[in-house]
């Protein structure tokens, strides 16, 4: 395999061609944060969480490191200050829906967010949907609705087949901690999809 | 009808259509599309084919229905050819009128004519300032041809393009063409066709696909469905054309499924190319082979972003991928995919027919050829015009769109659809080009543009569109999802009065995330509408926020209605009209609005009369206490004349 040569917070790191700059920054002991990240999941890059400042040709820009893949010559920083602003913004507007998140905002000096809104205790990194379809190869969880109606669910016939009630792997990869608190474990409901889009109000 | 197999081939069959066509031969043109077809233009064109014929015209006149003209405003419209006579604003009642003056004694029906400021009738459409200005290479042939009839589009020439591209040019050279004409994508973003072109020919793989984007879904904008409705074979002409150059076999129509005239015309379109040989094996025996599936969207504007839209092909959710790989090396089952908006294909044949030099020698620097924008809003003619590149706002906005109706003060214009942004007065002198618009903080988008005229609030026009994106936003990424979400919560409050001070920079740092941090355009250029105003009407902001005052009385929670009781003549007018009985009074009794009841409606405002003008509107300072119920008049109805 190819290698190629990168610099990362000023320390220059070889990788080899196709990881992502997550994972060459984390094969040097650097640490990004992550949560909607798995290693053993597709990337996904929706909670932008480990956003990373590159630059190239004298421009710069931010990029997810989770997706973005290493090239020669490419310059990343981690906590530029835009960097970090960023991280700050995105919790502090998840921790409105998400208040399982508290411990880590805290850490970014966030103590109460400025925002109102629906609280979800998910945060949509769709980790448990992702689990399902790309590991487990079950396709019992999927996201409905758009936009701040996004929900996660377990498709109803999936789960009459019985094929969730030996797994539970979704338990265990939930950051928030929302599907093995709210799960029943008896007919594996209370986020069926017939009742997240009976709560919406549609069919 | 045998299937054309030569260029010589389309050229005959070309030569034949003419042959049988008399250009001296009176035609009635009746515009059909949207705007037209809303305004009946149906019934008119029933009325002309009952007329002509109980004229003993049957034969002697041709009536055709045609695709968009672009002036909307004064729809249904028709032109009769030769002599290119516009009527505008037709019912089918005007047309026995027509029919024995125009056709029969080759007279005008002055009234139907366009009338300029000073009075004087237009009978010829090219003579109408709203033509006059306008500049019509891609979107002049709707007026000449039926949709429904590729005979119609191969009379005009049609196919002689992709005729000569695929036996007089190499793949290369087309895509040498279409580079040295720098052709730019109306989609909304700019970027080079054929440096798009080239990345999709140059990926590694067999099988690479085009795509004409027909996701057209901004408020307000309807350009791309006016002409893949009125002349959908000049898109496909396009697609092959640059399929050839590509190396693909295989395309796609993205089409909204709330365009079903635009669906169907498409569908008739790619039937009768297939009939012709002009789409299928061996297309008019080059040797080179190209179909095209139409694929319907299920309505979701965020579909209209590459990486969404292939998504949806695919047959999955139309939700944009995160990946950095553009779509032109990774795009449909990961295959090389070119996506291209409808204008954009439509431009290739005239590119390929007429040459790169030709192409350069219209537009700007750096901006080439013509724009079609859908000019709507406080504008006197609305409707869809075409102008070349490096034409300035004012002049589009006041030569070809008339200028503000009702003698209102010009506010500001919004370019570019919900991701653009709203320029003020001050930049009407702005010429239409990619750069000179996203330097000034909008874009040229898809090619939306919405006037505003005085009595607009921009703070409302900010949360209007963020609203909208809100609505729209897939709610994959975070800043996309919540980040617009706070932005209209912020945007709310302060319409409703309720704004606090830090709110212009609470969005503002919200807007830097979305801009930075979303996953895909939609999140990206979110910010534009809330930045664009802030930048250009910061004083309105501040207005909402520090006084509660909304200057231009738009933000029902921030305005108040009043009665002045030294100009109430007693007229009862408001009192009738107010739908909640919130105006008290009686003959020569001052009336006055129970502050309580008001719903704001802002009736009383308008139907008070101007020469009382009694009805005033408050924003921003305490309302004066009303008089006595039972007050008398100070001034009687009919003594301040």
């Amino acid at each position: 395999m190819k290698k190629v040569k990168l610099i990362i917070d000023g320390k220059e790191v070889e990788a080899e061609e196709g990881k992502t700059i997550l994972e060459a920054a984390r094969a040097v002991g650097i640490n990004i944060p992550t949560l909607c990240y798995n290693e053993k999941l597709a990337p996904y890059g929706a909670c932008r969480f480990c956003s990373v400042e590159i630059s190239k040709n004298d421009r710069s820009k931010l990029v997810v490191s989770c997706v973005y893949q290493v090239e020669d010559g490419l310059v990343v920083k981690t906590s530029t200050p835009k960097v970090i602003k960023t991280r700050k913004m995105i919790l502090e507007l998840m921790l409105g829906s998400a208040p399982a998140l508290k411990e880590l905002a805290k850490e970014y000096g966030i103590e109460k967010p400025r925002f109102k809104t629906e609280v979800t205790q998910c945060i949509l990194c769709g980790q448990c949907v992702r689990y399902c379809a790309e590991v487990k190869g079950a396709n019992a969880l999927t996201f409905v609705g758009r936009g701040v109606n996004r929900r996660v669910a377990f498709v109803d016939e999936v789960v009459a087949t019985g094929v969730c009630m030996d797994c539970r792997q979704c338990y265990g990869v939930c950051p928030t901690g929302k599907i093995p608190r709210e799960t029943d474990g008896a007919y594996f409901g209370g986020n069926l999809l017939s009742e997240v889009l009976a709560k919406t109000g549609r069919k | 009808m045998a299937k054309l197999r030569s260029p010589q081939d389309l050229e005959r069959k070309r030569q034949q259509i003419l042959s049988q066509r008399d250009p001296n031969k009176p035609c009635v043109t009746i515009c059909s599309g949207t705007g037209c077809h809303a305004l009946g233009s149906d019934k008119v064109a029933e009325a002309f084919v009952a007329e002509i014929e109980k004229n003993g015209l049957k034969g002697k006149v041709d009536v055709r229905r045609t695709g968009c003209h672009g002036f909307c405003e004064r729809g249904p419209v028709t032109v009769i050819f030769p002599e290119e006579i516009c009527y505008l604003g037709i019912k089918a009642p005007d047309v026995p009128e027509i029919v024995a003056q125009t056709l029969v004694n080759k007279k005008l029906v002055d009234r139907l004519l366009y009338k300029d400021a000073s009075g004087k009738v237009i009978a010829h459409e090219g003579d109408i300032p709203f033509y006059k200005f306008q500049k019509r290479i891609v979107f002049g042939s709707n007026r000449l041809i039926d949709p429904k009839s590729i005979d119609d589009y191969i009379a005009l020439g049609g196919y002689s393009a992709l005729a000569k591209a695929l036996f007089k040019m190499s793949p290369e050279q087309v895509l040498q063409t279409v580079k040295k004409a720098n052709l730019r994508g109306r989609g909304g973003g700019g970027f080079p066709a054929g440096v798009k072109w080239q990345t999709t020919r140059d990926a590694p793989g067999d099988i690479k696909y085009v795509i004409v984007n027909a996701d057209e879904g901004d408020p307000g904008a309807f350009m791309d469905r006016s002409l893949l409705e009125g002349n959908p074979h000049s898109v496909l002409e396009g697609l092959i054309i640059g399929a050839y150059a590509i190396g693909a076999h295989e395309g796609f129509i993205y089409v909204r499924q709330e365009y079903p005239l635009a669906v169907e015309n498409v569908s008739v379109a790619l039937e009768q190319a297939r009939k012709y040989g002009l789409l299928g094996k061996n297309i008019l025996g080059s040797g080179f082979d190209f179909d095209v599936k139409i694929h319907r969207g299920a309505g979701a504007f965020v579909s209209g972003e590459s990486s969404a839209l292939m998504t949806a092909i695919e047959g999955k959710v139309g939700e944009p991928r995160p990946k950095y790989i553009r779509t032109a090396v990774s795009g449909i089952w990961e295959r090389p995919s070119n996506l291209n908006n409808v204008e954009t294909w439509a431009n290739v044949p005239l590119i390929i027919e007429k040459g790169a030099d030709w192409f350069t020698s219209i537009g700007t620097n750096r901006s080439k050829g013509t724009k079609i924008f859908s000019l709507v809003g406080k504008v006197c003619n609305t409707g869809l015009v075409e102008v070349p590149m490096g034409m300035t706002l004012r002049q589009i906005i006041y030569d070809i769109g008339g200028g503000i109706p009702k003698g209102k003060k010009f506010k500001a214009v919004q370019t570019g659809g919900p991701s653009g942004g709203c320029l003020p007065e001050s930049l009407l002198d702005l010429p239409v080009d990619f750069d000179e618009l996203t330097e000034a903080g909008s874009m040229m988008g898809s090619g939306g543009m919405i006037v505003m005229d005085e009595d607009t609030c921009m703070v409302d026009v900010a949360r209007y569109f963020l609203t909208f994106l809100a609505d729209e936003s897939c709610g994959k990424c975070v800043p996309c999802r919540l980040g617009i979400e706070q932005m209209v919560e912020v945007l709310n409050r302060i319409c409703a009065g309720e704004g606090r001070k830090g709110d212009i920079e609470l969005l503002e740092e919200l807007c830097e995330v979305a801009r930075d941090a979303s996953l895909c355009a939609l999140g990206q250029t979110a910010p534009n509408p809330v930045l664009s105003t802030i930048k250009y009407f910061r004083d309105e902001y501040e207005a909402h926020i520090d006084k509660k005052r909304c200057p231009a009385g738009v933000c029902k929670a921030l305005v108040s209605y009043y009665i002045d009781p030294q100009k109430c003549t007693a007229c009862g007018i408001c009192l009738r009209k107010c739908p909640v009985e919130a105006i008290s009074g009686g003959k020569n009794l001052v009336h006055i609005i129970d502050q309580n009841k008001c719903t704001k409606c802002r009736t009383c405002f308008e139907v008070c009369p101007p020469r009382f003008s009694a009805v005033v509107r408050i924003s921003g300072e305490p309302i004066p206490e009303a008089v006595p119920l039972g007050t008398e008049v100070a001034r009687k109805k009919g003594t301040q004349e």
